[in-house]
């Protein structure tokens, strides 16, 4: 949790752009209209089309191998403009992904959900009238945000689950093991998180915050403190059941919440600030050491974030995006370095000249992020 | 400087300019009618020290009549794009020209922009004089390496000096910056912002702030003191020296190469000095290893500052006092312009003032000037048991820049 309050954001006060009419056009694919398909394997992903003109373009996925597998379509900077996900072997699933604007996307199949998938290609061509324009643009990056948000806290709240219940039945390597992972969701969209005031200080306070009297230590803290230092405690799985319910009650107030272009901007840069005054000083995770955890989740949010502006970027101020890609590469690359299994390292491994590359990195990041609200308010 | 309105003037401060900025590019086209209204009143005289000439024959900040305050950076290239690395040269150029002037980092600076956007200046300058700011830019071996491009010979690392305990983290660097200002918050603000131009092409390795220069280089300026109480740098090299600056400071012609003609090199050791135990030895001790007295600074068995020491025969100068062994006698006619600064970076966490001279000196050949007078000290000076050198670097310090050419240019272009 961040130690600045964000001004508060309620879903009435910010409805400040007008969304675009929903386009209705027949999903486009290939050949004779049908969907285009898509067989996907543990090493291939075949893509029928490799071009459907702009409109909805409809995908059948059928997953031909031995893992279970993901479908995405992005635009520039890895803007997911589509997914399927949890694909088992031998099912087939349908995506349909509204595609307006003309362009070149990318295709990815993600044999065991991994890496950056099997990418190809994808072009749409023309463009749905008036999808371009500015008003357009921004709210699809709106839209796309929302959506991301929604999937990312019911991601969240499942994997929150699981962590839960391995700490009511008192499995703690298995509670340590899920506490990381399941406060990556959390931690991708913490700047919509942490505008509910109220949710906030109880889902991801520290030990250390100040409360009002009476007000108790609670959230994924607290059980990192049990499961590390202390030991569970008698109210523990009490604690867990309060972090479902906040976590729940997150969910439904986030639905209705609408970001202007502007807050969502702003929300990119203040991950990045939370990675260099949270996670590089290991000021977060300070029991269980799983900073890089968050840093990575705080930097996916962020590019989530700015990819949703993108198109809006690329019209305004076509340098920028270029920038943006090749320093959230670095940081990519960087962190890929701390790689330990499926997670990181623990903070306590780093030493003092990997926190200074890993600071360096995101500088190198956050000035040209911090450039991103001004474009897309473009005063 | 993007427009002539921007053109600062002697004694203005930001604010004053950003007003009258503000106007003039509101009146653009009309003529400038409101406003500002100078053009019928000359500025005040302007106790900072005024503005000092960005552009020249060599870069400001070396024959400079030293300023008070000093913040130095140095910085590693953190990618090896030579384009980017033009490109941060070109912005840090423009950007030092406005703040050297008194204007603020970038147009629009601290306030004038979208209000959604993080301002282009970092603004705690705002309202201050040009406090006679100079930056000077400076290129280490580490980066003509990276880039590929063959080190002079007098570019070479420093050699090891007997009890030397450097640290690599205040040591070295591919480019350097010095800010001097008669203000703090102005050297200090010029570093801050020429940072930040530079994240995702530099990155900083170290810093270091000075005050109370202990070097005067020019005749103008009385002799400071160093935080052992004595006047340090009596026998400097003066601006007004021109004869002695050609034979000493500047790269002539024939040294080569060519990007440094007119240029000089840079030597700057961060020296801790033991000041407690310093403080506790007798004056009689201290002026003997200095070989000057410490009142007046005159050596010993001499009444003035600037009489000449007797360093002959029969001298009462100590064979192993500092002046002795760090004299042009002593070192083959060598001399160097030293301007450094005094520097406190608050406690060594045992209680004792982390404290010493940031060693600033500008010469025409390191080999042949720093590297012999510092083994002659580092051996035999016995002031070296009050003082440790903890950090070290070599900066190839370019000429001066002509209208419209930007750090660098020719070492990248050339």
């Amino acid at each position: 949790m961040s130690r600045r309050p964000l001004a508060a954001v309620t879903g009435a006060a910010l409805a400040m752009i007008a969304l675009s009419a929903c386009t209705s056009t027949a999903p486009q694919g290939g050949g004779e209209g049908g969907p285009i398909q898509v067989r996907a394997s543990d090493t291939t992903c075949d893509v029928s089309a490799s071009e459907a003109p702009a409109g909805n373009v409809a995908f059948s996925i059928q997953n031909t191998g031995t893992k279970v597998t993901e479908f995405y379509v992005y635009g520039t900077g890895d803007r997911i403009v589509g997914e399927v996900e949890n694909i088992g072997p031998g099912l087939s699933r349908q995506l349909l992904v509204e595609v307006p604007q003309g362009g070149q996307y990318t295709t990815a199949c993600k044999p065991g959900m991994v890496g950056d998938g099997i990418r190809a290609p994808f072009n749409v061509t023309g463009s749905v009238p008036g999808s371009t324009s500015q008003d357009a643009v921004l709210a699809a990056a709106v839209a796309g945000y929302q959506r991301y948000t929604n999937s990312q806290i019911e991601a969240g709240i499942a994997k929150t689950q699981e962590f839960v219940d391995a700490v009511k039945r008192g499995d703690v390597p298995a509670a340590q093991a899920l506490f990381p992972v399941s406060r990556t969701y959390w931690e991708r969209i913490e700047p919509v998180a942490e505008s509910f005031g109220d949710i906030d200080p109880r889902v991801d306070g520290r030990e250390d915050d100040e409360r009002d009297p009476g007000v108790a230590f609670t959230g994924y803290h607290r059980l990192e403190k049990d499961l590390w230092v202390t030991g569970l405690q008698p109210d523990s799985a009490a604690i867990g059941d309060t972090l479902m319910a906040d976590m729940r009650e997150l969910q439904t107030r986030a639905a209705t919440v609408q970001l202007t272009p502007v807050q969502l901007a702003n929300g990119a840069k203040e991950l990045l600030d939370e990675v260099a005054t949270g996670k590089i000083t290991g000021e977060e995770d300070r029991y269980s050491h799983t900073d890089l955890w968050d840093f990575r989740a705080n930097v996916d949010g962020s590019q989530a974030a700015v990819a949703a502006l993108r198109p809006a970027l690329d019209q305004r101020d076509p340098a920028l995006g270029p920038v943006l890609d090749a320093r959230f590469a670095d940081v990519d690359r960087l962190l890929e370095q701390y790689r330990a299994g499926d997670g990181y390292v623990l903070y306590t491994q780093l030493t003092e000249q990997d926190k200074q590359r890993m600071t360096q990195a995101v500088d190198a990041l956050g000035e040209p992020v911090s450039q991103v609200a001004a474009v897309v308010s473009g005063q | 400087m993007t427009s002539n309105t921007d053109e600062p003037r002697p004694g203005m401060s930001r604010r004053r300019l950003l007003g009258w900025t503000g106007a003039g590019a509101a009146l653009a086209g009309v003529g400038a009618v409101a406003g500002y209204s100078a053009a019928d009143t000359d500025p005040p005289p302007d106790p900072s020290g005024g503005v000092v000439p960005f552009r020249g024959v060599h870069q400001a900040g070396i024959i400079t009549p030293a300023q008070d305050r000093l913040h130095f950076v140095a910085l590693d290239l953190t990618t090896v794009d030579r384009a980017a690395v033009i490109s941060l040269l070109r912005r840090w150029t423009t950007a030092a020209e406005r703040m050297t002037a008194g204007a603020e980092a970038a147009p629009g600076g601290a306030v004038n922009r979208n209000p959604d956007a993080p301002p282009s200046d970092t603004g705690e300058a705002l309202g201050l004089p040009a406090s006679a700011l100079t930056i000077t830019f400076g290129i280490g071996g580490s980066l003509l390496d990276k880039l590929g491009i063959p080190r002079p010979p007098e570019l070479a690392d420093l050699p090891p000096f007997q009890l030397d305990t450097l640290d690599p983290a205040l040591s070295g660097g591919d480019l350097c910056l010095q800010a001097c200002a008669n203000d703090p918050q102005v050297a200090v603000h010029a570093v801050r912002n020429l940072v930040r131009t530079g994240f995702g092409t530099t990155s900083v390795r170290w810093s270091q702030l000075g005050f109370g220069r202990t070097s005067s280089t020019s005749t103008t300026q009385q002799t400071h003191r160093n935080l052992f109480g004595f006047k340090d740098g009596t026998n400097n090299l003066k601006a007004e020296d021109t004869a002695a600056l050609d034979e000493q400071v500047w790269v002539p012609p024939a040294q080569g190469p060519a990007w440094l003609t007119g240029g000089t090199y840079l030597v700057a050791r961060r020296i801790r000095m033991y000041v407690e135990t310093w403080d506790r030895t007798s004056l009689t001790e201290q002026e003997s290893l200095t070989g000057r007295t410490k009142g007046e600074g005159a050596p010993i068995g001499q009444a003035r500052e600037f009489d000449i020491p007797n360093l002959g025969p029969g001298s009462p100068i100590l064979e192993d006092a500092h002046i002795r062994l760090a004299s042009a006698q002593n070192n083959g006619g060598a001399r160097m312009l030293r301007r450094g600064y005094n520097f406190v970076d608050g406690s060594d966490g045992l209680g004792h003032l982390n404290a010493g001279l940031f060693f600033l000196a500008f010469m025409q050949d390191p080999r042949r000037q720093f590297v012999p007078m510092q083994s002659q000290l580092a051996r035999n000076d016995k002031m070296m048991e009050y003082i440790r050198h903890t950090g070290s670097a070599v900066f190839a310090v370019p000429p001066g820049l002509r209208e419209g050419a930007y750090w660098g240019q020719s070492l990248l272009e050339g």
